[in-house]
């Protein structure tokens, strides 16, 4: 890997940093924490899709890292912090398992997800492999956020750091059209705009966001 | 040879369809559409009759392909002497049908229910026959079973009949499956679906007896082998009359081509153990289908029941072709596949004549259980003579058709001595005896249902008051009649005709019949054993007016003066008659109990109490017992674990999806290793 110079060493660095954030976001306990490092999540996503739209001469892809940056690391966490503050959401999150296991876990979906997409993408260029390989983790990660948490908050926030490594795998493979990218993005703010209605609701009918409540409303044993 | 003229009666027939639609609530609108389908059928028989006619030459295929479908597939159809022979078969059955719902059909409460899938179960059947490839095979196929479940469907509201549409729909998915599941062991990895590129394949042992055992399950279910005909008798007689007939006679022959289509032609040479499992599917089946009619008193369910039977002989005749073909014996493979087809005929004509008399009781009595029967052949004399001839025929009474075939399966049977393998040589004399028990108490059967049915005396007001039914029924009837006498007579044109298939498909026939002098029939060499129909019904006619006229003319006319005859009924209450009940109780004593597990129960009231004397029989279904009672069982098992799946909590939703996929990239990981 000497060979191919700066350009691969940044966007090798950058993509590793999204994955680094993502074990950032597993351990955090409190929401305005669970939020920053949402923020600075979407910013070296931003700065990775800066930096594949300088190497691989697409400016396109800038528009792609602009929407990452206004939306994702400014608007979106903005929003959920007042989110938070206005519904006087419980401060801290409660995990179904224990830190220690849910990194394990994490680091046990890096290994796999580097196990499957290097074998099968044998034929492609070295930087999309890399760039596959961590953003099936960062996809794999979110969805660990997603199941390991009960605060409906945080769900929010595993699924879009998902959607992030959605789009890291899309603009690591060249000539992904900006149309694509664009649908992608606005899916998830569709997304944010229901679950924050859909909390505003929860909050309304039960002074909780904890989605345990949804379950006993219903008469569930657990 | 040209496939046009099939093809566009298969068009006009699904046009046909359509156009019932709009018609069917129309006065006179539901004659139109079966006098239409009559003449379509009709027509549909020429070039199959012309092509069987034509002889002994493997050039008369034709081909044609049509850009439907699947786009790099198309749609394959083919007519050869084979498909020609199961044409003739289902058109046949097709216009005797369509002719007697000419006047039955004015009975049908709901037209809009019967005759658009009327029609579309016929083009249905049709198309099946002349499918060349699996994709169009398979597509006709499910037509055919759609298009005859709605018409099992078409009375929705009587009871029962959803359960038997529900069972059918069930085992028809599960037998389509299987189907489906056997052209891709056939197709391959390289997907060669027409039936020309499986021809040239050669798949290996394995797979071709893999193929084998979903073909045995895929067409079995349709034709109706034990254990799979459970939905049999619960469907064939929810349908109305007419399609009973064609389901009964016609659509399990459909089910017989599927099967030597692909085993006969398309798989290539038999393993021997092959022709083990179909013998001893084939005898099984045909005892107990006939135990199972015996049993029953309900006259349709009967007439299902004995279809049972008739389609174990058929695979008989077609086990024993499997055996001799493995063993390269090509005249004896001729004789017992002739045997088959012949009898694939001879019950799509007796059983749709039996369904139509079933049928004409029906409309007339509104009455299907025989207790409640009686005495018909005064009310409904032509029906019961029709009736009396199907029944003869059915029971393998020379000189009608039905003795033909049999005895020509009897003929490929002592031809197995010959047969090397020590296995076989017990095998067919034990599949035998299972067939000449099943002959026997088909007879038995036959005589109970005439018997009960049309004489004696009424058991019911409705019996009493039944009137015949009209002229295109009863014409239906007795065309299907002459047919069988025909058949019975003058067999030589029938093997003949067969010819032409068991040469494509086994490279030899049965000696040429025609020429044979006093139109005998010579199975093999008429040293060895011959029939001749013709010579036994001149006979029988001849004996019958000699003694007709002996009685007339030397009988005394003296007058005498003796006591009055009560005709053996010291009583004169019809319930003193005997019932179908007691007529089956002897069969029932002796094989009942052990195959049915058949226990009588007496009632005895105390001295002094006036209630009645009671005798309760109860009678359990092995097969339903054995194979579909755990299976269901299993299902409700499943349903219930996984009912909870329905209630759980988001988060629970979120790790299956998660441990899913964690668990596929495992697998994949693994797999790359």
């Amino acid at each position: 890997m000497n060979g191919l110079g700066l350009y691969f060493d940044v966007a090798h660095l950058l993509a590793g940093g999204l994955v680094l954030v993502s074990f950032m976001m597993l351990y955090q306990f409190r929401m305005y924490a669970l939020l920053n490092f949402y923020a600075v999540h979407a910013l070296v996503l931003s700065a990775s899709v800066a930096w594949q739209a300088l190497i691989q001469g697409a400016p396109h892809l800038y528009v792609t890292a602009g929407i990452a940056l206004v939306f994702k690391a400014l608007i979106i966490p903005v929003a959920l912090h007042r989110i938070v503050q206005r519904l006087g959401i419980h401060r801290t999150i409660e995990t179904v398992v224990g830190i220690g296991p849910t990194m394990l876990a994490g680091m046990g979906l890096v290994a796999l997800s580097i196990g499957v997409m290097l074998p099968v993408t044998g034929s492609a260029d070295i930087l999309a492999r890399e760039d596959l390989a961590f953003a099936l983790a960062v996809i794999l990660l979110g969805l660990l956020m997603m199941v390991s948490r009960h605060n409906a908050v945080s769900q929010v926030v595993g699924f879009m750091s998902l959607e992030n490594g959605l789009v890291l795998a899309a603009t690591g493979a060249k000539g992904m059209p900006l149309v694509v990218e664009i649908s992608v993005a606005f899916s998830v703010l569709i997304a944010f705009i229901v679950i924050g209605i859909f909390l505003f609701r929860i909050r309304e009918r039960f002074d909780t966001v904890d989605v345990q409540a949804l379950d006993s409303f219903r008469g569930e044993r657990r | 040879m040209n496939l046009v003229p099939s093809l566009s009666i298969v068009a006009a027939l699904l046009a046909l369809g359509v156009l019932a639609v709009p018609l069917a609530p129309r006065r006179g609108g539901s004659a139109l559409v079966y006098v239409a389908a009559l003449l379509l059928t009709l027509a549909a028989l020429a070039p199959p009759v012309a092509l069987l006619l034509a002889g002994v030459d493997a050039g008369t295929v034709a081909r044609l392909s049509l850009p439907l479908g699947i786009p790099w597939l198309g749609a394959h159809f083919r007519i050869d002497a084979l498909s020609a022979f199961f044409l003739v078969v289902v058109n046949l059955g097709g216009a005797a049908s369509s002719l007697y719902s000419l006047g039955y059909g004015r009975h049908e409460p709901s037209p809009g229910r019967v005759l658009p899938f009327y029609c579309a179960f016929l083009a249905g059947m049709n198309l099946v026959v002349l499918a060349d490839d699996a994709f169009s095979f398979l597509l006709a196929w499910e037509f055919m079973s759609l298009s005859s479940w709605a018409l099992v469907m078409a009375h929705h509201r009587e009871p029962g009949n959803a359960l038997a549409g529900f069972v059918y729909l069930t085992m028809a998915s599960f037998g389509t499956l299987s189907l489906l599941l056997a052209f891709g062991v056939l197709a391959g990895p390289e997907g060669a679906y027409t039936f020309e590129q499986i021809r040239s394949r050669e798949p290996a042992p394995l797979l071709a007896s893999l193929a084998l055992v979903l073909v045995l399950l895929g067409a079995g279910s349709k034709a109706g082998l034990v254990p799979l005909h459970a939905w049999l008798p619960l469907a064939h007689p929810a349908a109305p009359s007419q399609v009973s007939a064609l389901m009964s006679g016609v659509m399990t022959k459909v089910a017989v081509y599927g099967f030597v289509r692909i085993v006969f032609d398309l798989l290539g040479e038999p393993q021997l153990w092959w022709s083990m499992v179909v013998l001893a599917l084939g005898g099984i089946t045909s005892a107990l289908g006939v135990l199972y009619a015996l049993m029953q008193h309900d006259l349709k369910k009967l007439l299902a029941y004995h279809t049972v039977e008739n389609i174990g002989i058929i695979f008989i005749g077609l086990g024993l072709a499997m055996a001799f073909r493995a063993n390269a014996m090509g005249w004896a493979a001729a004789l017992a596949l002739t045997a088959a087809l012949f009898h694939v005929l001879n019950h799509s004509l007796f059983k749709s004549l039996l369904f139509f008399g079933a049928g004409a009781v029906l409309t007339a009595t509104g009455e299907r259980d025989m207790e409640k029967l009686g005495g018909l052949i005064h009310r409904m004399p032509r029906t019961a003579f029709a009736f009396l001839a199907g029944s003869a025929a059915i029971s393998a009474l020379p000189p009608l058709n039905g003795f033909v075939s049999e005895w020509l399966t009897f003929q490929a049977m002592l031809v197995s001595p010959q047969l090397p393998q020590w296995g076989l040589k017990f095998l067919v004399p034990a599949v035998g005896a299972l067939l000449a028990l099943s002959a026997a108490l088909a007879a038995a059967c036959f005589v109970k249902a005439f018997g009960v049915t049309f004489l004696g005396r009424p058991r019911s007001e409705r019996a009493r008051t039944a009137r015949e039914v009209d002229g295109f029924a009863v014409g239906a009837m007795f065309a299907l009649a002459l047919l069988c006498l025909l058949a019975g007579v003058l067999p030589g044109v029938v093997i003949d005709g067969i010819a032409p298939v068991t040469q494509y498909l086994l490279g030899g026939r049965m000696p040429e019949q025609l020429s044979q002098a006093w139109l005998s029939i010579v199975p093999i060499t008429a040293g060895r054993s011959s029939y001749n129909g013709l010579l036994l019904f001149a006979f029988i006619a001849l004996s019958m007016v000699v003694v007709i006229t002996a009685i007339h003319r030397l009988a005394s006319h003296a007058v005498r003066r003796g006591p009055a005859w009560d005709c053996g009924f010291a009583d004169d209450n019809p319930r003193a008659q005997y019932t179908a009940g007691s007529f089956a109780q002897p069969i029932r004593r002796v094989f009942g109990t052990l195959v049915f597990a058949a226990r009588e129960h007496v009632t005895m009231p105390s001295p002094g109490d006036m209630a009645p004397a009671r005798l309760e029989v109860r009678l359990r279904d092995p097969v339903w017992e054995l194979f579909y009672a755990p299976i269901a069982v299993a299902v409700g098992f499943a349903a219930d674990r996984f009912d909870r799946l329905q209630f759980l909590t988001i988060r629970k939703y979120l790790s299956l999806v998660f441990g899913a996929l964690i668990l596929l990239l495992l697998v994949l990981v693994l797999w790359a290793r």
